[in-house]
């Protein structure tokens, strides 16, 4: 199972094929583990109570809305550098999966913030981080859409992935300044090292589980965007196989208009 | 059998709740724009394969 | 570099001739500036306090204003395929135009702040922090767009879903633009270092972004 396997879209139909059900049993085993431990067995935080347990689907969205645009980074490189042809399936893919794990942040740590801080929102440098990020996310789909052609859309989401992702560390770090400037003392603070084990493992667990159900929604999307495109070359296909047979059919002098640039532009990706 | 929620069970519930309304509709979302692709293509295909059918009668 | 420099003057010569394009974006500014005290109320003291962050905005959303047409005028009379087409690399074709972008829809808002300030009810130190700011942010805001208006080049209505994608790539710029400009007023807070990251971002945008919307437009036109 080389990395050039997977190159070619019919490969990586047949591998996810096999690779799908395996994903989704080890998703829903960890995913039950995950929260069965955060819910019935994970003790309450002595400062704030059972709330914790929101923390528990809280941190793994934080984690996944990074983690997928990771992903999507690393596939608009192959697509830039390597004009990889699974790339901007995979980042196309991405896109709505992690704005959806990043909207699930915005709406947890609201929750969570509620009880904690007494309002439904705060300025706090890592909830005004993320809700950058979710503008982007969406930023990103509108781009996709607007463009028609897949290719070209590609592309030019490709660049836009890349230096949002650029300046991610740069949107940080100035949140972070504002931030510390605007207000002198953060209210709730979850600090990694000092977490206990008996939080921590179930945190830990969850991360895994959610990451698991994201792999799986990936491939899924990815296998649906593989189709999609396979359906559009198709149709193409038979578009100008029409248009050729009524020019065929109507004027036997059209051979010398019968190379249009819309016939020759027809994408060179059909696998079949 | 809840878990034991302490003194805001409606927060913990509703964010537990939303998280899984939208995942589980992201589940439906993609898994029905799996099958829709797939049935489309099949059709797609069925009906190209019936074209070239034909279309090689005549030309034979 | 003598193509470039004729370029710069091309450039130049069309945002001065056509239609008063270098005033609109400033009389765009004078609009946001004059419309922030019927939201907020005219309690001077309080619009003398946020007026750095007015003026910052108002000058982030007028250079995204004129910035859809940087490219699309050009790839509408074809010009932008020649560009593509030359020796000169567009990288730096790129640079040049957004320079020329900037001196002429910029530079006027740059040049237009300390009297808008006057409104505001801002002290003479602040006012000369804040077009201190405005002058070395406002390019870093033109660089950035630049990576919009080559996404959007091909699109017919692209200045929407520009500011979309624009607007938060330049919170940095935002952000220590106005922490620079109030810390002149706040003598408890150093104004240099703010400042000295803002100059950062200029001079980061500068080089990445003309390499990004480069590599944008180039997609875009084969």
């Amino acid at each position: 199972m080389a990395i050039i396997d997977l190159a070619n879209p019919t490969r990586f139909m047949r591998l996810t094929d096999r690779l799908l059900p395996w994903l989704v049993g080890a998703t829903v085993v960890s995913m039950a583990i995950g929260l069965y431990l955060a819910l019935y067995v994970s003790p309450e935080d002595y400062q704030q109570g059972a709330t914790v347990k929101i923390m528990y689907i809280h941190v793994p969205f934080a984690w996944l809305s990074m983690f997928a645009y990771t992903v999507m980074a690393i596939a608009s490189f192959g697509t830039l550098v390597w004009k990889h042809p699974l790339s901007d399936v995979s980042a196309k893919a991405a896109a709505p999966i992690g704005a959806a794990f990043t909207f699930l942040c915005l709406v947890t740590g609201s929750l969570w913030g509620k009880p904690m801080w007494g309002t439904w929102w705060v300025w706090d440098a890592r909830l005004t981080s993320v809700l950058v990020l979710f503008i982007m996310y969406l930023g990103i789909i509108a781009l996709w859409r607007t463009i028609e052609d897949p290719i070209r859309a590609g592309k030019a989401v490709a660049v836009l992935t890349l230096v949002g992702y650029i300046n991610i560390p740069i949107i940080k770090f100035s949140v972070n300044w504002w931030n510390t400037l605007h207000q002198p003392a953060s209210v709730v603070r979850m600090d990694g090292p000092s977490m206990p084990p008996s939080i921590l493992i179930p945190l830990l667990v969850n991360a895994l589980a959610f990451t698991l159900l994201f792999m799986t929604l990936h491939f899924i999307a990815m296998r649906s965007e593989i189709l999609r495109r396979r359906i559009r070359t198709l149709r193409q296909h038979e578009a100008a196989g029409a248009a050729g047979v009524a020019r065929a059919t109507t004027s036997v002098q059209a051979t010398a208009s019968a190379h249009s640039p819309k016939t020759n532009k027809a994408p060179v990706e059909a696998p079949s | 059998m809840l878990p034991d929620l302490g003194n805001h069970p409606g927060f913990i519930l509703a964010s537990y709740a939303v998280s899984l309304v939208l995942i589980g509709g992201l589940i439906a979302w993609i898994r029905y724009d799996f099958r829709h692709q797939k049935s489309l293509l099949a059709e797609l295909e069925a009906r190209r394969l019936r074209r070239r059918s034909a279309a090689k009668d005549p030309k034979a | 570099m003598r193509a470039l420099t004729s370029l710069f003057v091309r450039e130049m010569q069309l945002a001065i001739r056509i239609g008063g394009g270098v005033w609109m974006g400033v009389l765009f500014f004078l609009c946001v500036i004059v419309v922030v005290p019927f939201g907020i109320g005219p309690d001077l003291n309080l619009l003398s306090r946020i007026g750095p962050a007015i003026l910052w905005i108002g000058a982030l959303l007028a250079s995204l204003l004129g910035l859809d047409r940087l490219f699309q005028a050009d790839r509408d009379d074809g010009s932008l395929d020649l560009l593509l087409m030359g020796e000169t690399p567009l990288e730096l074709v790129v640079f040049v135009k957004c320079l020329a972008h900037w001196a002429a829809s910029g530079l006027p808002l740059v040049i237009s702040a300390p009297v808008f300030a006057l409104f505001l009810n801002m002290d003479p130190i602040a006012t000369a922090a804040l077009t201190v700011t405005l002058v070395a942010g406002t390019p870093a805001l033109t660089l950035i767009g630049a990576i919009g208006a080559a996404l959007t080049v091909s699109l017919r209505r692209g200045g929407l879903l520009l500011a979309i994608l624009v607007l938060p790539l330049t919170i940095p710029v935002l952000i220590f633009g106005v922490s620079a400009s109030n810390a002149a007023l706040n003598l408890t807070l150093p104004f240099t270092t703010p400042f000295a990251i803002l100059c950062a971002l200029t001079l980061i945008s500068a080089v990445v972004e003309p390499y990004a919307a480069a590599t944008a437009l180039r997609f875009a036109s084969d």
